[in-house]
């Protein structure tokens, strides 16, 4: 930014080039501009009333923001543990299980059926946080302090955790038939856009605000960079790694309060199914290093929104559901194998070459 | 490898011996069962009653009907994975269980350990889902026919008269048996009638929140549709949540047909509210056939028909009840 503007226009498109979050940026660009050739009604958004009379706005863009609020909080989380353990956890999935499993034992009580609620819900968000935060630290301590991979560590809670889950509530399956729950998963009365989108803004306000003012962005990507040389440096690496499985328990606790707050039940073995594979990706497709390092928060988030957008696109085009996944696998391999440095690099010589032909 | 070496050779070996010893005794071992302790000792193989609503009905049906009072003496184990089951089941035979009922995890695999049951005298009754060996190894195989339930369901539908049917089918997972049945009948119509036409096909699997997005999608491309059929009662909670999301009237008398599968009791009772139009059932309650046949092969009756189908209901919202929805609840 320093240099003189002469060549600024060069140059800032270099600088985007190279810059990690151009990737998820450059997807995002693709998808819409394949949406506004295939059919531009994509980008239309209505608003009118819902079955209870509030107005509302609607169109594949709110579907897109609001669908993809879980995974972009869970990618924050997921981003901060890759960076420092250089590893991803597979457990979220399950652990949102065990999430929205406390928050409806709390508000139900022991009646899977009760009519009212039997505590406030912020109590019961509170203490699902303080589950949440508790499964992430038991993984947390078996990468950090047992220096078990994270893949395998948390291994244990993703086999285990949809169990868990339907023993906290004797296998019953709770409704809450109370509509203050499902404020968070859909609208609040009088608000026409989806509180997820909020919640999940609030959360990355938030993780930007702390990275910016604390010194956690710095810590866990020079642990992931070198933990040896961060530990003569005065750091406690096991520490860190510790805190980034905690923040990642307070992330899936938040998915969860959305996801029960949708349908305002449960389902342990199939709510947020996959999810994990969608995090991780996530991470990926903001171009960060899945062996841990430096990382680019914003680049994850944008990734998460990409995949979303994606599976919308999808279901737009009423792909069949034999290839759906097929259809999802082929863009994803195309945009990672795009992200990946060697290829980048490779690209980078061949735009060269070419340039000093045209001269 | 030393221990399940072991243990198939034990298995191998208890197996032998009570083959050699039920020749001895002319075959009298299904009555010394009843006259040792006065209980039929009976091993149960499931898949973890986690795993649906429909297998933790499922699995306390079981609970209730063989208890000591009734006079069996039960043991249980779970597993999803079929490597385990056959252990379990191994275990069991050496345990000289009298009845072995199993819901096995995979249909391949199971030869083996049913021939040494067979040779052992232990009776093998299959409940829920069938296997790939041949019928001589066990003794009575109770199921769902899930295409018949698919077809239950299309024939109300049909039986409604719509001028028109524009279909939003939402399937489970698939390759699935309940996704196979169920999408067989409806896409047969579809292929059959002209006035029926599928406005998307799409597998939610199983999720509530997958088959939102996929009603929600089909809203937001303005098209209009005016059936949903979920194979699922979660599937059809979700496309009715993206129904009210948009203010779109569904159920009894309303603009769009709700369809849903497997009769969970929050379901039903949609339907009762005239949420909903039409769920159909996958019955769990197999207890009650597994005694009759336990029953008839102690009184020494040969067993005519071995694949037993169980009675399925389909529900109309039109007509159920507050006792239907207790009774059939799961």
């Amino acid at each position: 930014m320093s240099k003189t503007s002469v060549n600024t226009n060069e140059s800032f498109f270099k600088k985007m080039i190279h810059s990690q979050i151009f990737i998820p940026i450059a997807a995002l660009l693709l998808l819409t501009l394949f949406n506004l050739i295939w059919d531009p009604s994509f980008f239309k958004i209505n608003i009118g009333p819902d079955a209870s009379g509030n107005q509302v706005l609607s169109g594949y863009i709110i579907t897109i923001l609001d669908n993809a609020s879980e995974l972009v909080i869970l990618a924050i989380g997921m981003t901060l543990v890759t960076a420092a353990s250089g590893g991803q956890d597979i457990s979220v999935g399950a652990a949102i299980a065990i999430a929205g499993s406390v928050i409806l034992r709390v508000l139900c009580g022991s009646d899977s059926r009760s009519t009212e609620l039997q505590a406030p819900i912020i109590v019961a968000f509170i203490i699902a946080c303080v589950v949440a935060m508790l499964f992430g630290a038991f993984n947390g301590v078996l990468v950090a302090y047992f220096k078990i991979q994270p893949m395998v560590a948390t291994l244990i809670l993703f086999t285990a955790g949809r169990s868990i889950a339907a023993w906290i509530n004797n296998n019953e399956l709770p409704i809450v038939t109370d509509v203050s729950l499902s404020y968070y998963g859909n609208f609040i009365p009088g608000i026409p856009i989806p509180t997820p989108v909020f919640i999940a803004i609030i959360c990355v306000i938030i993780i930007m605000l702390v990275l910016k003012f604390t010194t956690l962005g710095l810590y866990t990507q020079s642990v992931g960079i070198n933990e040896k040389s961060s530990r003569l440096n005065g750091l406690n690496p096991e520490l860190i790694k510790l805190l980034t499985f905690v923040i990642l328990g307070l992330c899936v606790a938040v998915a969860g309060l959305i996801k029960v707050g949708r349908f305002s039940t449960i389902n342990y073995s199939v709510i947020a199914k996959d999810i994990e594979m969608d995090a991780i990706l996530a991470v990926a497709l903001g171009g960060n290093a899945l062996g841990g390092g430096k990382f680019n928060m914003m680049a994850s988030v944008l990734g998460a929104y990409v995949i979303q957008y994606l599976t919308t696109t999808l279901y737009k085009l009423k792909v069949s559901s034999d290839a759906l996944s097929a259809y999802k696998a082929i863009v994803v391999i195309l945009l990672v194998v795009l992200s990946a440095p060697i290829v980048r690099e490779k690209l980078a010589k061949l735009g060269k070459k070419l340039k000093k032909k045209e001269a | 490898m030393k221990k399940i070496k072991k243990a198939m050779a034990l298995a191998l070996a208890t197996s032998m011996a009570l083959g050699l010893a039920a020749c001895g005794n002319g075959g009298a071992k299904s009555d010394s069962g009843k006259k040792d302790g006065g209980l039929i000792k009976v091993g149960i193989i499931n898949n973890d009653p986690n795993e649906s609503g429909y297998r933790t009905a499922n699995d306390k049906d079981m609970k209730e009907k063989f208890t000591k009072e009734n006079g069996y003496d039960a043991s249980f184990s779970y597993s999803l994975k079929n490597d385990e089951q056959i252990a379990y089941a191994k275990k069991m035979i050496q345990d000289e269980v009298d009845y072995l009922l199993l819901s096995a995890a995979d249909t391949a695999g199971w030869d083996s350990v049913l021939q040494d049951a067979k040779n052992a005298g232990v009776h093998v009754i299959l409940f829920d889902r069938t296997i790939d060996a041949d019928p001589s190894l066990y003794d009575a195989s109770i199921v769902s026919d899930m295409a018949k339930e698919g077809e239950t369901a299309v024939n109300w539908l049909k039986d409604q008269g719509l001028s028109e049917y524009k279909i939003i089918h939402i399937q489970g997972a698939m390759g699935s048996a309940a996704q196979k049945g169920r999408s067989g009948a409806l896409d047969t119509q579809v292929a059959a009638d002209g006035n029926w036409s599928i406005v998307t096909q799409q597998t939610a699997e199983w999720n509530a929140e997958k088959a939102q997005q996929i009603v929600q999608s089909v809203i937001d491309s303005g098209e209009s549709f005016n059936v949903i059929y979920a194979e699922n009662d979660d599937m059809a909670k979700g496309a009715v949540a993206a129904l009210d999301k948009a203010n779109i009237s569904h159920g009894v008398g309303k603009d769009v047909i709700v369809m849903g599968y497997d009769c969970n009791k929050w379901a039903l009772e949609e339907l009762l509210k005239g949420n909903w139009n039409y769920d159909g059932q996958c019955n769990p309650f197999q207890a009650s056939y597994i005694v009759d046949i336990i029953q008839k092969i102690q009184k020494g009756e040969t067993i005519s028909e071995k694949t037993i189908i169980m009675d399925e209901k389909g529900f109309d919202a039109g007509k159920i009840t507050q006792e239907d929805v207790d009774k059939y609840g799961i």
